[in-house]
């Protein structure tokens, strides 16, 4: 009969269009903003600067090599060196970004940044509601913008970022052999040989 | 498929008075080509398509390269006078490779399954009204891909159905990928200011307008 | 510049005749909502009848090449994405191929699993799409376009939690993988794939029988076998014309020739051969996902040998391929030892596919063109990269 076939697309229309009513796996939409998917754990948006304890000035982990300037292919980061050097997590001396500015508008989150850092000081952020009232300065994310504390990284990234506390500390604990245990110097007691 | 050796004896055997080079290739690919000379090429291609043991009957890739004059520095060992004494002397020799424009093709057969086997054909110079002998008559697969050289490189191909621009406008001046090619500095862009973009922005475009204020407006609470 | 530029750089060739007041002169695009994406075609007809058709492209270039020989190696990476941009996995294979090829490189056997998985998955969700476009083009007003993005969402999520990113993966690099995947990610996988056929019957009840289907898509846009070769068309479009070239048997790149797979061939070269090409190699990648499923040993997913940063590979050149959901999708480099590419060029199967289309569109109506043009499978960042 001519039209069947239509007729048998019209069916598979009608059985989704009841479907949705019942089956969780007809209905796909997601209210934003009032709901909104959860993001998985790799999700990657534009990168930030991370600083241990709570200081954002004292504790960034960036000292400024700029391999992370030289790398990204789109050229949207630009550093300044300082001229001083402040302690870094191990107490080594280190030069830190004077200037460190990204360009959200030509960024493209490839993530390269993230790669090539020898100091885990640059990760990636999950955030994508960023509109601005304005396209120049106002896309045009700063120091101060940028840093965001280890914590903050936890939250979003909490696999990703135990390991990174894992490795930095590892790193730590090869270049302090000789410190003594904790528990030796507190108690008053002659040491043993623990 | 038979090594480039036996392609390049036949093929000379086939068109007589071809004169065909084999350009090796350094890199691990092994991926070695022939360089046709400019006035056989149709005729050296048309062989290598039709021959029954070959029939590389597709044009996989066209692409246009650009040599820019090179100077290569070699180091030569040569038998020199030291202090009367014949000795092998370690020297820098320069070698001047002029430039020229090439178009390179890759080939492959569909009817036996083999490939590729690269061809190259090249310019004399890289004046403006370089020009090669297109494959199109043979190959329809380069008839868009030896446009985009011509329109990218500056190439002339003869024998080409509808010679003209494709991916750039039609009174686009300028041939983009040469080595060469020195970008207009007045593109309509927001520049990142840093460095020498920001001095470049500044000499051609006028200074940001001031904000109008419309950042202060909030929801209404 | 000089003259001898000027003179050919005039405006195309006029298509009518100023005598002849009976050709209409059409210009389809580039802003048209069934011509995947910034394309204009100007099309000469006699009533509605095509009597010719130039495409004119190039509004999305990007100068993709240039680009690539001022950026790294490492840094093309990311610009590959957004070549095709539906199928950013295959894209960055093949460019990662090439690199391979030019310096050497080992890949390691999980690597190449994982490759082959995400590939297959691309090119299910790029064939599920396209599909759905094609029907929207003949106006079936978004509905099977909206069962094939429910069906792609889950793959987009399964890209998303591997790579981060649901487009721009930006997940190979040479000699291996970025991430790995982990257990969980493979059974998320597995369930979507398993879900995938009841996704396919359904779609296959919706589209394979519809008359209007049938009658606008069968014998509209023939090809012939010789036709194709000769213009270099690959892809889903040769096998419709009945020519058995498909690069994963014929290059057997990767670990391809571990899994058994068929090959779909067509009789006629016509649109609806076309489809049904997609709609079979669906049901294929579905098997070959299956088995590198069971097949996929543990091990390391980078080669340790490959530095990431200053990486120069020795001077030659290569040109590696891969069978993209589109096409062959090549690139061709040429290395002089320095951390730049000297010359990166990219083959693009939708561009090259696109020589046919006057020939395909001569004779037919104005509403079959949207039909040819669907069934060739552009997408714009490949075509002008």
């Amino acid at each position: 009969m001519i039209g069947s076939g239509i007729l048998k697309g019209m069916a598979v229309t009608a059985r989704n269009f009841i479907g949705s009513y019942f089956e969780a796996d007809r209905l796909i939409t997601v209210q934003y903003p009032e709901e909104r998917s959860p993001l998985p754990e790799n999700y990657r948006n534009f990168p930030f600067l991370i600083y241990d304890t709570d200081d954002a000035e004292a504790g960034l982990r960036c000292v400024a090599c700029k391999i992370c300037e030289k790398e990204c292919p789109p050229q949207c980061i630009y550093i300044t060196k300082s001229n001083d050097k402040k302690p870094d997590y191990l107490g080594k001396p280190q030069f830190y970004p004077a200037v460190f500015d990204i360009d959200i508008s030509v960024c493209m989150s490839c993530q390269i940044c993230v790669e090539v850092c020898p100091f885990e000081a640059i990760k990636m952020d999950k955030v994508f509601e960023l509109s601005r009232r304005e396209r120049f300065d106002a896309l045009l994310f700063r120091k101060r913008e940028l840093a965001k504390s280890n914590t903050y990284y936890h939250r979003i990234h909490p696999v990703e970022a135990a390991e990174v506390d894992a490795k930095l500390a590892e790193a730590a604990a090869k270049k302090r052999p000789a410190e003594p245990a904790p528990s030796a110097v507190a108690t008053p007691s002659p040491r043993t040989s623990a | 498929m038979e090594s480039l050796e036996q392609v390049k004896a036949r093929a000379e055997l086939a068109v007589p008075g071809a004169r065909i080079d084999i350009v090796p290739n350094s890199g691990p690919s092994q991926q070695a080509s022939l360089l046709l000379d400019n006035e056989h090429a149709t005729a050296v291609v048309r062989f290598l398509c039709d021959d029954p043991a070959l029939r590389l009957d597709s044009c996989s890739n066209a692409t246009g390269v650009d040599w820019l004059d090179r100077t290569v520095k070699k180091k030569v060992k040569v038998k020199k006078l030291v202090d009367g004494v014949e000795k092998e002397v370690e020297e820098t020799q320069e070698e001047f490779f002029p430039g020229y424009l090439e178009a390179v093709y890759h080939l492959y057969s569909i009817a036996h399954k083999h490939g590729p086997l690269v061809i190259r054909l090249r310019t004399p110079d890289r004046a403006e009204g370089a020009r090669l002998p297109s494959l199109t008559p043979i190959y329809r697969s380069a008839e868009f891909q030896e446009r985009e050289i011509f329109d990218l490189y500056g190439i002339r191909f003869d024998g080409h159905p509808d010679l003209r621009r494709i991916l750039m406008w039609d009174e686009f001046v300028d041939y983009p990928m040469r080595k060469d090619y020195r970008e207009p500095d007045d593109y309509e862009y927001e520049p990142t200011p840093h460095d020498d973009i920001l001095e470049k922005a500044k000499e051609h475009h006028s200074a940001r307008p001031q904000l109008d204020g419309a950042e202060n407006i909030t929801a209404q609470q | 510049m000089t003259t001898a530029s000027h003179e050919l750089a005039q405006s195309p060739p006029r298509m009518t005749s100023r005598l002849d007041g009976e050709l209409l002169e059409v210009s389809m695009g580039p802003q048209h909502p069934s011509t995947h994406g910034v394309f204009r075609m100007n099309v000469a007809l006699d009533g509605e009848i095509v009597v010719k058709l130039k495409p004119v492209f190039g509004y999305l270039h990007r100068n993709h090449e240039k680009i690539g020989e001022s950026t790294s190696y490492l840094g093309s990476m990311p610009y590959t994405d957004r070549l095709d941009y539906f199928c950013s996995m295959t894209n960055n294979w093949a460019y990662a191929l090439s690199v391979e090829k030019l310096a050497d490189i080992e890949v390691p056997e999980r690597a190449e699993y994982l490759r082959v998985i995400l590939a297959e998955l691309t090119r299910l969700q790029n064939h599920a799409s396209l599909l759905g476009f094609l029907l929207s083009d003949m106006g079936a007003w978004g509905t099977p376009l909206m069962y094939a993005f429910r069906e792609r969402e889950k793959i987009l999520d399964l890209f998303e939690s591997l790579s981060g990113s649901r487009m721009m993966c930006d997940y190979m690099r040479f000699g291996g993988c970025r991430v790995d995947a982990g257990p969980d990610w493979m059974e998320r996988a597995k369930k979507v794939v398993d879900a995938f056929p009841r996704f396919l019957d359904e779609f296959e009840k919706l589209i394979v029988s519809n008359e209007i289907l049938i009658v606008r898509t069968q014998e509209v846009g023939k090809m012939s076998a010789e036709l194709a070769i000769n213009a270099g068309i690959t892809g889903p479009m040769l096998r419709a014309c009945g020519v058995n070239y498909d690069l994963r048997k014929v290059d057997g790149y990767g670990v391809y020739p571990r899994f058994k797979f068929r090959v779909p061939l067509g009789d006629h070269g016509d649109c609806y051969d076309r489809l049904m090409m997609r709609a079979l190699e669906m049901r294929e990648s579905i098997g070959i996902l299956k088995q590198a499923f069971e097949q996929l040993p543990a091990g390391p997913i980078m080669n340790p040998k490959v530095k990431l940063r200053a990486f120069r590979p020795p001077v030659g050149e290569a040109y590696g391929r891969i069978e993209g959901p589109k096409g062959e999708l090549g690139f061709y480099l040429i290395s002089d030892g320095s951390p730049n590419p000297y010359r990166y060029r990219v083959r693009p199967p939708s561009f090259i596919n696109l020589t046919v289309l006057e020939d395909l569109c001569l004779g037919h109506t104005v509403a079959d063109v949207m039909v040819i043009l669907g069934s060739i499978d552009i997408v714009m960042g490949e075509v002008d990269r």
